[in-house]
């Protein structure tokens, strides 16, 4: 990881869908504190979410996770991150991402970002399978 | 075809017109009338992401988009038009070209300034003035996030 710091998690999404992610990311796998953390663009302009998200992508590098791939929550990461690869961004955050992220936060963006796809993908399942 | 939706909505393509009044009326032309975008094809990729498979998107200055209005509703797409702001949409109403039509609020958040007249809802004193010189060039103007929401009149809106 870029200056030696583990990436820290921004789940950045509709309504009270980031702050539930990070209480149940946080309470499955006791992840430190700030090692994610939610911001909702709830009653918020484009540019005070935007505002928002600059002020925390400058403490360090941070993996943002949107809802997502589209509308207002990706538009501000994919802007907060433009030209900066020390920060990614992920959509169609789960559980399942989000926990695998807390346990490898320290690897390279490199190796971090392709892990973490194939892990949300492989994690949606039916029961009983259909091909 | 009318055009089937004209919104001042901060974030332009997002879920809310995308899902919540797309899903109604199934536009299959967004047409994004904003002066900053037409020169910024990084951006514009941006909110393309948000289009739905089948339907597209175009950007325009408020001059252009004025001029193509009755070409968009000669059009058999069912478009639906999009401003960042009252003064963008004001622009394109200006001259009566949207008369007759009707414009919807949609989404304008706090900022300092801005009072709240509903919960996506914040307008200054240029806002409201802008509103009234819209209803003045003959289309109705009302507020509805979603179209299951209740419309708030110009009335309300104006204070």
């Amino acid at each position: 990881m870029s200056e030696g710091l583990p990436a820290r998690g921004i789940v950045l999404a509709h309504g009270g869908m980031a702050r539930g992610l990070v209480d149940a990311v946080t309470k499955i796998s006791g992840a430190e504190d700030g090692a994610v953390v939610a911001l909702s663009n709830e009653g918020k302009s484009p540019q005070t979410l935007q505002d928002e998200l600059a002020r925390l992508l400058d403490e360090g590098p941070a993996i943002v996770f949107t809802d997502l791939p589209s509308g207002s929550c990706a538009i501000a990461a994919r802007m907060g991150c433009r030209d900066h690869p020390r920060h990614a961004v992920v959509t169609g955050v789960n559980l399942p991402i989000l926990l695998d992220f807390v346990f490898n936060r320290h690897l390279p963006m490199n190796e971090l970002v392709p892990r973490l796809l194939s892990k949300g993908v492989g994690s949606v399942k039916s029961s009983p399978g259909y091909s | 075809m009318p055009i089937v939706l004209f919104r001042i909505d901060e974030r332009l393509i997002h879920g809310q017109v995308v899902v919540g009044w797309g899903g109604q009326l199934r536009p299959d032309l967004f047409v994004v009338v904003d002066a900053g975008l037409v020169s910024s094809e990084w951006e514009q990729e941006l909110y393309l992401l948000g289009v739905p498979e089948g339907a597209e998107a175009i950007f325009l200055s408020p001059p252009d988009a004025r001029a193509a209005l009755s070409d968009l509703k000669a059009s058999p797409k069912r478009a639906v038009l999009l401003t960042r702001d009252v003064a963008t949409m004001l622009m394109v109403a200006e001259g009566k070209a949207m008369e007759g039509e009707s414009v919807n609020l949609g989404g304008i958040h706090s900022q300092s300034g801005r009072e709240e007249v509903l919960p996506y809802l914040f307008l200054d004193e240029e806002d409201r003035q802008r509103l009234a010189e819209i209803a003045q060039e003959g289309v109705r103007v009302t507020a509805r996030d979603l179209p299951g929401s209740h419309e708030g009149p110009l009335s309300t809106l104006l204070g």
